[in-house]
């Protein structure tokens, strides 16, 4: 298993884009793509939230569970990891960057129960990363997401005044937006390929 | 006069507040795992079974766990059980186990489990919590089930793993790539919210 980790970067942006080829995320991703401000808040927040957890639980994994043979306890020791990161990240912003701490203030919390944080730890053990590989796939699965959730935030702004079917309003057209961004991002799979 | 509520609360589960379909909840493994019917009934057996339990035992202990701390205890409660589903998966069916991957260990950030938690078993008896989770449960299978089924029939022609459309059924291969989850899932919501408004309407 010898992938550069830029590769990993990209593929994880593009190719296997976290929302849109692993569907990890999606509650936030609906219920906050309103516009694009907040969407891209939200972003920067998963993303700083993504690369801290992952090398937490990164090193907490492969130091502490494997060698104590404890790797069953993983999901209960990630969530809490999660959890604890994202208190930490909340009061360190809130003392330093009180303008960001309004800005994302909200979001924050909702992190923590967002499946992607939990899903990239997953993964990452999964597909036996070393400690650079899940660095870039943390940070590139957080670009990755935010891009697809400021895109549909963009569309979702123009679709304001458009005659939506009456059924279809709110949840339905955003999933088939998001069904429509999918087939488009399938045309970068060519470039790069992770698996 | 009991059972006739048991009976409310599974309707409310299942039809009137399905999780995915009404709540828009848990969608993330439900658009996952959808492109085998296999898959999705394991899953949705996984989570129904961890639902009800961790309703159940949230609120058997609900008087003693004090407030501030009660979501640190439920994820602890939920995250035991998904090792449990886990293990078991592992133990008996390394086969989908492989296959589900991280989506069991997502079970525990599926907002279905919390959702009821909080919102039923956290100030109901045991018994009626473990079958507001049952109904839970189902509800997100029977989801599932259906977005799998036109998945699985379209995509590769075959339900569970049996085939069902003869060698001259071409196989739309958008059925098995992601985008095809998200289209089902919409098309899903709007027959349903049709559904609902025409009765509203009547």
């Amino acid at each position: 298993m010898e992938i550069s980790p830029w590769v990993i970067l990209f593929a994880s942006i593009f190719t296997n884009n976290m929302i849109l080829s692993n569907f990890l995320g999606m509650c936030s991703f609906i219920a906050v793509s309103r516009e694009i401000p907040t969407a891209f808040g939200l972003g920067q927040a998963v993303t700083i939230v993504l690369a801290i957890t992952s090398i937490f639980n990164y090193l907490l994994y492969h130091y502490v569970l494997l060698p104590l043979g404890l790797e069953y306890l993983r999901f209960i020791v990630f969530i809490i990891c999660i959890a604890a990161s994202v208190q930490l990240l909340e009061m360190i912003i809130e003392r330093f960057l009180p303008n960001l701490y309004y800005a994302l203030g909200i979001f924050l919390p909702l992190i923590t129960v967002n499946c992607a944080i939990f899903g990239v730890s997953l993964f990452m053990i999964i597909r036996e990363y070393s400690f650079l590989q899940s660095l870039a796939f943390a940070v590139g699965s957080g670009i990755g997401w935010t891009l697809a959730i400021v895109a549909l935030a963009g569309i979702r702004q123009k679709l304001k005044n458009a005659p939506i079917p009456k059924g279809l309003e709110g949840p339905g057209i955003t999933l088939i937006i998001t069904g429509l961004m999918a087939i488009a991002f399938i045309g970068f799979s060519g470039i790069v390929q992770i698996q | 006069m009991a059972k006739d509520k048991y009976r409310k609360l599974l309707r409310l589960g299942i039809i009137e507040e399905n999780p995915v379909i009404v709540q828009i909840i848990g969608i993330c493994s439900a658009l996952a795992v959808t492109n085998l019917m296999g898959n999705s009934l394991i899953m949705g057996l996984g989570l129904t079974f961890v639902t009800a339990i961790s309703s159940l035992t949230i609120s058997l202990i609900r008087n003693y766990i004090p407030k501030h701390i009660r979501m640190m205890v439920q994820v602890l409660i939920i995250a035991a059980y998904v090792i449990i589903v886990d293990i078991f998966l592992k133990a008996y069916m390394p086969e989908m186990s492989k296959a589900l991957g991280p989506y069991v260990g997502l079970i525990i950030t599926n907002c279905i489990i919390m959702g009821r938690a909080e919102a039923y078993a956290q100030i109901n008896p045991p018994i009626p919590s473990l079958v507001d989770g049952i109904a839970a449960g189902l509800g997100y299978t029977l989801v599932l089930l259906a977005i799998a089924f036109v998945r699985e029939l379209m995509g590769f022609g075959t339900i569970l793993g049996f085939r069902v459309l003869g060698d001259w059924w071409t196989p739309w291969t958008i059925m098995v790539m992601p985008p095809s989850a998200f289209f089902l899932l919409a098309i899903l919501i709007w027959i349903f919210n049709n559904k609902r408004n025409g009765e509203v309407s009547k």
